[in-house]
């Protein structure tokens, strides 16, 4: 199903979509009090996109200090191609260690990977322990936000959720009382846990440690308690030094929620005593990203969600419309190039307001990149008949004043003097809501030539 | 009174084209000619090039630059000899700016990308002028066009930490009797967006719905925007559903007088 297709089936509901759009509204405006209170905050856009552009014209060298550095502080370090590269490192460590309960932090990448399911086949319990990844683990459904995964969950469906699978008593969607069900839940997990896994938002090439940020303390309680950490990240996490933390810890909470910081900001560095510590380093399809002039910048993304949080189009489709493991605009600029035919409808998903560019804390010009994506979609992928045919009459019409003038006569004299009913019928899209213009006896063109 | 007199001196001696986009010429002919009164009321000697049809933005957009390519040429072809092209379309102008390398960039295309003005940005900080001695006794929201605002620049964008300014804005508080009302969402998207108003038929629709919805409750009387393709959209909706809305582009109301 492409894009316009399932946010056609999410506006069935206008209340929801109501609801869904103010909820992410509400975040963004938070965003913006947030950042207007930051004297200097497009300063610290800049430095935010000056250093991570940096970062990618020297990643090579960056990784491997950063391996250099981690080894030293007795981490153990491992590359992964792809997916089911990560996948199977992760396997492997888990089964060295025996660890058959597993707790997860919120991480997209073991998303990307589909980490949870090649686990669970061999029949490894792996707990989500971000509550709203948990509440869409349950659901057996995907995040469908980046920050917020299930944004799209009302609490009275969470309250549903947790009454059939953990046992919880109908409480007409009482937050509080919800979440403290979950904590519980969740403690049971952490304590019990073989081994845990989590998310890297930073790795600090210069010192070797990583820092995870959360809400929830979640990564934490998970690595502090396991006898064994695996840490996944993509290859663009890494940041030269650990004074650049300064710039991004100040932009990522903001941009993501309109915080002055993560509650959590946890660095770590090396194992405690008698435990173990693995960091698994991740391409799949990074590399052959950043080969791409037009669109490496994406790789500068932090993952603070904030693209989806202002998208208008995004508010209003819900997150799972994109079918992609990140939704929203920088997803619509990610994903083709994983999968151009798949995800071939998204960067059309827009209506190129630039909202996303001027939003994002390290400046990706994601609206440009959505309209260059446009240009290879259509030239390397299939594309219907009517509208190949209808761009080259249309480009033909345009290059033609005499030939332009004639079809607007026409068209104008139709809008005059056809009833309703046959201008808006079905082949015509805009007229199912819209009406069109009535046509004018004069075209700007021949009211000009008149007056003289 | 001799600064008056350069000023106006200086006006006559400057070329400038009036670019009429596409739809406008041929939907909206009322925006094409309330942009030229304006203009010649400003003082401005402005001539329009009959052989003119569109920036090529309908193609490019939808992923198709390659057919715009005729379209960009004809647009270059007949506005090169001028010092200022100036348009009531933000969107248009940005178009040109912004898109226009699909062409091999010769002298005259870039003087052309150079040279393209929006209307509002044109009045204001071209010819200097803030108060166009219009009158227009209603209550108004503005719709700040998106590639307008985020691509031209014409406005400070609630994204980003800027100063606050915006074009339209300053021009339409100079208008006698005028009431710019406040929107809940201030530079929020209507959801035209050229094609995307057909490929994503359901969202669009939604988002215009929206927009609309925020004027009326704001207690608009008159939407307008630098953009005639957002207020199509709007329209649209609003003829459709029978609402007391009404829209007209700037240049409409600034060559108001009753």
């Amino acid at each position: 199903m492409n894009h316009s297709e399932a946010a056609t089936i999410f506006n069935k509901n206008e209340k929801k979509v109501n609801w869904h759009d103010k909820a992410l509204w509400f975040v963004r405006h938070k965003r913006d009090k947030s950042a207007h209170s930051v004297e200097g905050w497009e300063e610290l856009r800049n430095l935010g996109q000056g250093i991570k552009a940096h970062t990618l014209s020297n990643l090579d060298n960056y990784l491997i200090q950063f391996e250099e550095n981690a080894l030293k502080n007795g981490v153990q370090v491992h590359w992964a191609q792809d997916g089911d590269e990560h996948n199977r490192i992760v396997h492997s460590i888990l089964k060295e260690h025996n660890a058959k309960k597993v707790v997860k932090s919120k991480s997209m990448l073991t998303e990307e990977c589909h980490l949870n399911p090649y686990l669970e086949a061999d029949g490894i319990e792996i707990i989500d322990t971000d509550l709203g990844e948990r509440i869409v683990q349950l659901a057996k459904e995907t995040p469908s936000h980046i920050v917020l995964p299930a944004i799209h969950k009302t609490k009275e469906e969470v309250d549903e959720l947790f009454q059939e699978h953990l046992g919880t008593k109908p409480c007409g969607g009482d937050p509080q009382y919800l979440t403290g069900e979950a904590r519980k839940h969740l403690r049971e997990k952490f304590v019990n846990a073989d081994a845990a896994i989590t998310g890297v938002n930073f790795a600090i090439a210069d010192t070797g440690g990583f820092v995870v940020c959360t809400n929830e303390g979640n990564a934490d309680m998970g690595a502090h308690l396991a006898p064994v950490h695996i840490a996944c990240m993509g290859i663009e996490k890494i940041i030269p030094k650990q004074e650049h933390l300064g710039v991004f810890l100040r932009l990522l909470a903001r941009s993501a929620t309109g915080q002055h910081i993560t509650t959590y900001s946890s660095h770590f560095k090396k194992p405690r005593k008698g435990t173990k510590m693995h960091i698994v380093i991740v391409d799949n399809g990074r590399t052959e990203q950043l080969s791409r002039p037009d669109f490496r910048a994406s790789l500068q993304c932090i993952r603070c969600g904030a693209c989806m949080n202002t998208c208008p189009i995004y508010r209003r489709s819900g997150g799972h419309s994109y079918d992609a493991t990140i939704p929203g605009p920088i997803g619509s600029i990610l994903s083709p190039g994983k999968d151009l035919t798949k995800h071939s409808s998204l960067p059309f998903a827009s209506t190129l307001c630039g909202s996303c560019s001027d939003v994002c804390p390290v400046k990706i010009d994601i609206h440009t990149q959505l309209y260059k994506w446009r240009q290879i979609i259509t030239k390397e992928t299939k594309q219907p008949y009517v509208k190949v045919m209808s761009m080259k009459m249309m480009g033909d019409i345009f290059s033609k004043p005499t030939k332009f003038e004639k079809v607007g006569k026409v068209a104008r004299w139709s809008l005059r003097n056809l009833p309703k009913g046959i201008i808006n019928s079905k082949p015509n899209v805009w007229g199912k809501e819209r009406d069109l213009p009535s046509g004018p006896v004069e075209s700007f063109d021949e009211w000009y030539k008149n007056r003289k | 009174m001799f600064i008056e007199i350069k000023k106006k001196l200086k006006l006559y001696n400057m070329k400038v084209g009036l670019f009429i986009p596409c739809y406008i010429n041929q939907l909206y002919p009322q925006v094409g000619k309330a942009t030229l009164e304006l203009l010649e009321k400003l003082n401005v000697d402005v001539v329009y090039p009959s052989g003119q049809t569109c920036c090529g933005q309908p193609m490019a957009n939808s992923g198709y630059e390659n057919e715009s390519v005729g379209a960009c040429n004809n647009f270059v072809k007949n506005f090169n000899e001028f010092d200022y092209i100036v348009t009531p379309s933000g969107s248009c102008a940005y178009h040109v700016k912004k898109h226009f390398d699909v062409i091999p960039q010769t002298d005259e295309v870039t003087k052309v990308r150079n040279n393209v003005y929006e209307l509002c940005d044109f009045i204001l900080n071209v010819l200097k002028i803030k108060d166009v001695g219009a009158r227009f006794p209603h209550k108004v929201g503005i719709h700040k066009s998106c590639h307008g605002l985020r691509g031209l620049r014409l406005g400070s964008c609630s994204e980003k930490v800027t100063p606050e300014y915006s074009y339209i804005g300053e021009l339409l508080a100079e208008v006698s009797g005028v009431e710019i009302i406040t929107l809940n969402r201030e530079d929020e998207c209507c959801g035209f967006g050229g094609t995307f108003a057909v490929v994503e038929e359901a969202i669009s629709v939604k988002m215009g719905k929206d927009r609309v919805q925020d004027h009326l409750d704001n207690g608009a009387e008159v939407i307008t925007a630098t953009d005639t393709s957002c207020l199509m959209h709007l329209e649209g909706l609003i003829t459709r559903h029978m609402q007391p809305l009404k829209v007209l582009h700037i240049a409409e109301i600034l060559n108001s007088v009753n």
